[in-house]
This record gives C-alpha cells, sequence and structure tokens, in this order.
C-alpha cells in the first residue's frame, strides 16, 4: 500500500488536504510551511509546481506563481523541497500539482524517476485529461506513482468511467465551474454528483473535494458528503499578506489549518 | 512536378500527428465536445454555409480582390506581386471570416454571450463588429500592453458596444489575454461560446478557425486563373498564431507551389527578443495544444518581443507545427525593422497601408522577388495598417 492508499484507510477523520506553491516566499520557507500544515493537522499536501500560464487558476494563485517564478523556482527545486520534507517526514503523502509543459521540457520517465527518489506520491496535471496521458500515465504506473485526474461538475457520465477507470489514488472533483479561489454556492449538487460517481461500478477511489473551500462551515458541510477536503487558495492568501513577517506567515497558516481540522468529520 | 498528397488533419481527437489536441483542464472537456458536435452538425449543414456565404458577400465584402502590384513589381525585377486584399474586408483584415462564422455557430448554440482574446485588436474588433449586428453580448480580453499600442481599436471594440478587459497577469499581451478567457470560459460554460482569433488552441478551434479562413485560399485559386490566367508560384503569408496563413495555405498543399510562412523575427532571432517559435522553439504544451513553443530551459513559456502586437506570441497553431515537420510549409523570419521598411514601401508605391504583421510577410516577399526570376508570388495582404499609425508616428517622432 502506498502512503496516499495508507492515509485514506487508515485516517480516524475525513482526510485534509492542502495545496501550497512551491517556493513562494521561497523554498525555504516552503519547507517550513509543509512541516507546519502536518503538525497543525493537515494529512497530504499538494505542492504546486510553478508554470507561466496556470489558465485554471484564479488570481491568488496566479500571484503566488508570479513570485515564485520571480525567484526562477524550477523542478529541481521542487524535487529539493520534497526531498528536504521527506528527510524529516516519511508518512504524509505529496502530490506534485501542475501543468504539462513543465514536465514534458524535463521528460516523462526523468520526470517521473527523480520524483520517486524525492518521495511523490502522487501527481495531478491540471491540463491533461486522460484523452492526452496515455503516455504520461504508462510512465507514471511504471514508476508506481499515482495518477490523480480532476472530475468536474460539466464531466459526463461516459467520461466519469473513463476517468475513474485510469486514475488511483483519489479523484479531485472540482466543485463548481470556475478558477481556483471562487466560492462554492450549491453543496446540494456537489453531493448528488459525488454520490454519482461513487456508483459507478468498481469505483473504490476515495473522492476529494476542491475549488470553493474556505471557511469552517463549508469545510465542515463538504467532508460530510466526501471523503476528504482541499483548501488552497485560502492558505495561498495567508502567504501574500504576511510576505514580510514569514513567522507569522507560518503562525497565521498554523492557526488557520488547526481551525478547518477541527470542523472536518471522523469516517 | 511530383504530386504531393497530405493526410486529411486533424484526426477526430484533434490530432495533427504529434502535435494538437485538447490539454485542457476537465471543466473544459465539455463545451469544448459540446462545440465539436455543434460544428460537425451545424456548421456543415447547406442552411448554415448558404448563411454565411449570404452574410460574407454583403455584410463583409467578399470576395476580396487579388490586386497586381506592377509598380513594385516592375522595380523589384522580374517576378510578379499579387495582394489577396483582405484588408480590403469590412473592418479591416482576415479575422471577421471566422468571428461571421462563429458567431452565426454560437447563435445556433444559443449561447447568449461571447468572449474572445485579442492582441492587435482585429479579432476584438471583427467579433465586437459581429455580436453587434447579431445583437449578442460582447467580452474581449487584451494585455495591457497591447491597449496601449492598439488605441485605436480598443476604442472601436467599445463604440460597437463590447466590453473590453485589460490583462495585467505576466507579459500583458495576447498569451496572456488568452489565458485570462479561457479562466472566463472555465466560469461561464453554460451560456459563453469563446472565439479564439486563431488557429490556435484546443481542438477543434485550429480545425473551426481553419475552415472558416479558408475562403482565402479558395477564392485565390479560382481569381488566379479566372482573372489572371495564372497559377501562383509562391504564397508567402505572416504566422502569428497562424489564421490568415492556414487560410490561403489549405486549399493549395497538395498543389505544386511554394508556400512560406513568416515569423516575427523582433530584435532579430539571435537576440532571443523575438516571436518565432517555429524558427527557433520546440515543441511543447501551451494553451490546450502541442506545438512549437518558445521555453526556457525549465519549460517556462518566454516573454516574446515583437513590433506587431498580432504576431506577439509565444506559440503558434499546431499545424504549421506538423506543416513544418513535414517540411511542407518553410518557415522563415523577419525583423521588426525589415517589416517597418516593407511597410513604408508598400505605403509609398502602392497607395496600401498595410498592418505591421503583414509587413512581416510582404519584407520576405520583396526580399524573394529580387532573388527570384519570373515568379508569380501571391502574398495574403492580412490586414490593413491604419490601427499602427500611433506606432509609427512614435517611432518617427511625429505627433498625430
Ligand atoms: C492583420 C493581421 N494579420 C495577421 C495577424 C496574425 O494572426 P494570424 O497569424 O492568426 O493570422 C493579425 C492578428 O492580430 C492581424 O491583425
Amino acid at each position: 500500500m502506498n502512503r496516499i492508499e495508507k492515509t485514506f484507510i487508515n485516517n480516524k477523520k475525513k482526510v485534509f488536504i492542502a495545496y501550497i506553491v512551491c517556493g513562494d516566499p521561497d523554498i525555504h520557507t516552503t519547507v517550513k510551511i509543509m512541516n507546519t500544515l502536518v503538525d497543525s493537522g493537515v494529512d497530504l499536501i499538494e505542492l504546486g509546481v510553478p508554470f507561466t500560464d496556470p489558465i485554471a487558476d484564479g488570481p491568488t494563485i496566479q500571484k503566488s506563481i508570479e513570485r515564485s517564478l520571480k525567484k526562477n523556482t524550477s523542478l529541481n527545486d521542487v524535487f529539493d523541497v520534497c526531498n528536504k520534507f521527506r528527510a524529516k517526514n516519511k508518512t504524509t503523502p505529496l502530490v506534485l500539482m501542475g501543468y504539462l509543459n513543465p514536465i514534458e521540457n524535463l521528460g516523462y520517465k526523468k520526470f517521473s524517476k527523480i520524483a520517486v527518489q524525492s518521495g511523490v506520491d502522487g501527481v495531478l496535471v491540471v491540463d491533461s485529461p486522460p484523452e492526452e496521458s496515455s503516455v504520461l500515465s504508462t510512465v507514471l504506473k511504471e514508476y508506481k506513482i499515482c495518477n490523480i485526474y480532476l472530475a468536474s461538475p460539466t464531466t459526463s457520465k461516459s467520461r466519469l468511467e473513463t476517468i475513474i477507470n485510469t486514475s488511483n489514488g483519489y479523484l479531485y472533483y472540482v466543485s463548481l465551474k470556475g478558477i481556483t479561489g471562487s466560492k462554492i454556492s450549491d453543496i446540494k449538487s456537489i453531493e448528488q454528483n459525488i454520490n454519482m460517481i461513487k456508483k459507478i461500478k468498481k469505483n473504490d477511489l476515495p473522492v476529494v473535494v476542491g475549488f470553493g473551500i474556505k471557511d469552517k462551515k463549508t469545510a465542515k458541510e463538504i467532508s460530510k458528503i466526501s471523503d476528504g477536503v482541499i483548501i488552497g487558495s485560502s492558505f495561498v492568501k495567508i502567504i501574500e499578506e504576511n510576505l514580510h513577517n514569514k513567522q507569522r506567515m507560518v503562525d497565521n497558516i498554523n492557526k488557520y489549518a488547526v481551525k478547518i481540522k477541527t470542523s472536518i468529520v471522523n469516517k | 512536378m511530383k504530386k504531393i498528397i497530405l493526410p486529411k488533419l486533424p484526426n477526430k481527437d484533434g490530432h495533427f500527428d504529434e502535435y494538437g489536441g485538447m490539454f485542457v483542464s476537465e471543466t473544459l472537456m465539455y463545451p469544448l465536445k459540446e462545440l465539436l458536435e455543434a460544428y460537425n452538425k451545424i456548421a456543415k449543414s447547406a442552411k448554415f454555409r448558404q448563411l454565411l456565404t449570404k452574410e460574407l458577400t454583403m455584410y463583409v465584402g467578399r470576395p476580396t480582390p487579388i490586386y497586381y502590384a506592377s509598380r513594385i513589381s516592375k522595380e523589384l525585377g522580374s517576378s510578379h506581386i499579387y495582394l489577396k486584399r483582405e484588408d480590403l474586408n469590412h473592418t479591416g483584415a482576415h479575422k471577421i471570416n471566422n468571428a461571421m462564422g462563429q458567431v452565426l455557430l454560437a447563435k445556433a448554440m444559443k449561447k447568449t454571450r461571447i468572449i474572445a482574446e485579442t492582441g492587435a485588436g482585429q479579432h476584438g474588433v471583427a467579433t465586437a463588429t459581429a455580436c453587434a449586428k447579431y445583437n449578442i453580448k460582447c467580452v474581449v480580453y487584451m494585455g495591457e500592453e497591447d491597449i496601449e499600442r492598439q488605441k485605436i481599436n480598443v476604442y472601436r471594440m467599445k463604440l460597437l458596444g463590447a466590453e473590453v478587459i485589460p490583462v495585467s497577469s505576466g507579459s500583458k499581451t495576447l498569451k496572456d489575454a488568452l489565458n485570462e478567457a479561457l479562466r472566463d470560459w472555465v466560469s461561464n460554460v453554460d451560456d459563453t461560446h469563446y472565439i479564439i482569433g486563431s488557429v490556435a488552441g484546443p481542438h477543434p478551434y485550429p480545425m473551426i478557425v481553419r475552415d472558416f479562413q479558408s475562403i482565402i485560399g479558395h477564392e485565390s485559386k479560382k481569381q488566379m486563373a479566372s482573372i489572371y490566367k495564372k497559377k501562383a508560384d509562391i504564397l508567402v503569408a505572416c504566422v502569428g498564431g497562424g489564421s490568415n496563413a492556414i487560410g490561403l495555405f489549405h486549399p493549395f498543399l497538395n498543389d505544386d507551389v511554394e508556400i512560406i510562412g513568416v515569423e516575427a523575427g523582433g530584435y532579430g532571432l539571435s537576440t532571443g527578443k523575438h516571436a518565432a517559435p517555429l524558427n527557433k522553439g520546440k515543441p511543447g504544451v501551451l494553451h490546450g495544444n502541442r506545438t512549437y513553443i518558445m521555453e526556457d530551459e525549465n519549460g517556462q513559456i518566454q516573454s516574446t518581443h515583437s513590433i506587431s502586437a498580432g504576431l506577439d506570441y509565444p506559440g503558434v497553431g499546431p499545424e504549421h507545427s506538423w506543416l513544418k515537420d513535414n517540411k511542407r510549409v518553410k518557415y522563415v523570419s523577419v525583423t521588426d525593422k525589415e517589416a517597418l521598411k516593407a511597410f513604408y514601401y508598400l505605403t509609398e508605391r502602392e497607395g496600401i497601408i498595410p498592418a505591421l504583421e503583414t509587413a512581416h510577410a510582404l519584407a520576405y516577399a520583396f526580399k524573394i522577388a529580387k532573388k527570384y526570376k519570373n515568379k508569380n508570388i501571391l502574398i495574403n495582404l492580412s490586414g490593413r495598417g491604419d490601427k499602427d499609425i500611433d506606432t509609427i508616428a512614435r517611432m518617427t517622432q511625429m505627433t498625430l
């Protein structure tokens, strides 16, 4: 069993996932923030790989990526951060989330090989749906890296089946038609869609929900209807608001994560 | 001469061999497939074609003429220069061929809101124009830098009732406007149709835009034969995203004719400050398709430079990447300076003020006209230069 599967099986509570952009404000602080997240109750970390043209991201994450790119954060730096994190933490799953071009540039094989060596457990490529991923997904499988896909309110049932059949680790359900940082409005329809996903045969994939979760109340409601919640923009916002005081940045991330953690329900 | 037979592409997944495809986030897969279905069903129907033909004739002013530029032909040597006058289209560029087609398609799909990105503003103006005519809400994304250098077109779009949203992220040019339009579309997929202005973006856009622009090549073939009783030996067009170029080239791909696409060489290919991915880039993934792009050693997209906003883009339509690799089309580049020289040359000698984008095609064609003997060179005069006179005046320190 890999770290992602273990987390979903062994956890008492629903799974709490945090997303931050690697290299914002700098790679040293990213490692510190990752450790803080784990100490505050985060179960799985999605580490954003910066890319110049993040078409699925709203202004908060775009600006974070721009700050990171100003410091020339490369995939090698991302692996460096993963290594440093893994040196102390052997259990928390680490998922790289980003866009395809930097991975293509490095080469799928080389990317996968270094990712495994750096303790990466899963990869989510936002702009590479299953239709375009056959080569990448074969390589990831070869290296036993989980291949995580998105599903959204516009995903048809037949595509859902394809997505589920090619996913492993978990399914990332995008809560709304929109970009990161938007706000959830309709929890009822999210519940209906998750129920539909769960009914697809041979589906034992955990389904977690991301996009638009910002407060305790939403986190609680989403945790009731899914296997986990993902919070991204809210963490990134705390980073943005405390760029000149890294201690306060880390403290506020801790406080916010603890608050969300308490609202997430048991399994 | 040997007969060239190229396969009909894209295939059903939108691939031109390894190029093209649908590299988008999950939410956009649905509207793209919806668009593909609608396109195959509606746009290929006789009724739709008749309506589009009527509008292109009565409203846009097609067919556009092919003009034999006798004065410059003589001055440049023994070759003959023909200009396909897309600048004479309503709104002043080839962009309206695509905008009319796609707005009619959006209407048929019952979409109530249209979004577009624009660089030079020609596609924005064309889209805003068609939206005004058909009474559809129109939102245009435009980089702040382009808003500054194409002010006249910004004002035109506003007069036409479109909302122009400045984009301040990244390099503040066409690439970033496209990002922002894609973000808008993800958030409004139900009621909104996105009209991409070139043969770039995810499938089915490179195919749809090509098909709507191919009228340029179809007309040209007929006109050269019926009016001039000649065949073009060489086709030349500028390449930004590549829509005016593919529009001219596509109907000729299996003919015995040399085809040349001209990219923006900016300050020169060796300076790194250009927009010539086919000349200097390598294959990668940007804006939903695999194609030649300009990227750094970490796979980040590089910022580009061109005097012309419409060519200032680090990617190119995937079909051009395919045509480069299979060597059917030769892709060259022309610097800002050379383009400017050609801009003045055509203006002063033929009384036609070309767009700065188009001036790139002209510059290369003039070069080969001097070299080759007795060739018929057909240039796609993709647009008129009124939008650029501000830039030109500023460069010559002239005040308007
Ligand atoms: C007159 C004109 N020509 C060419 C272009 C470049 O676009 P494409 O390569 O898609 O024809 C533009 C783009 O704005 C334009 O306005």
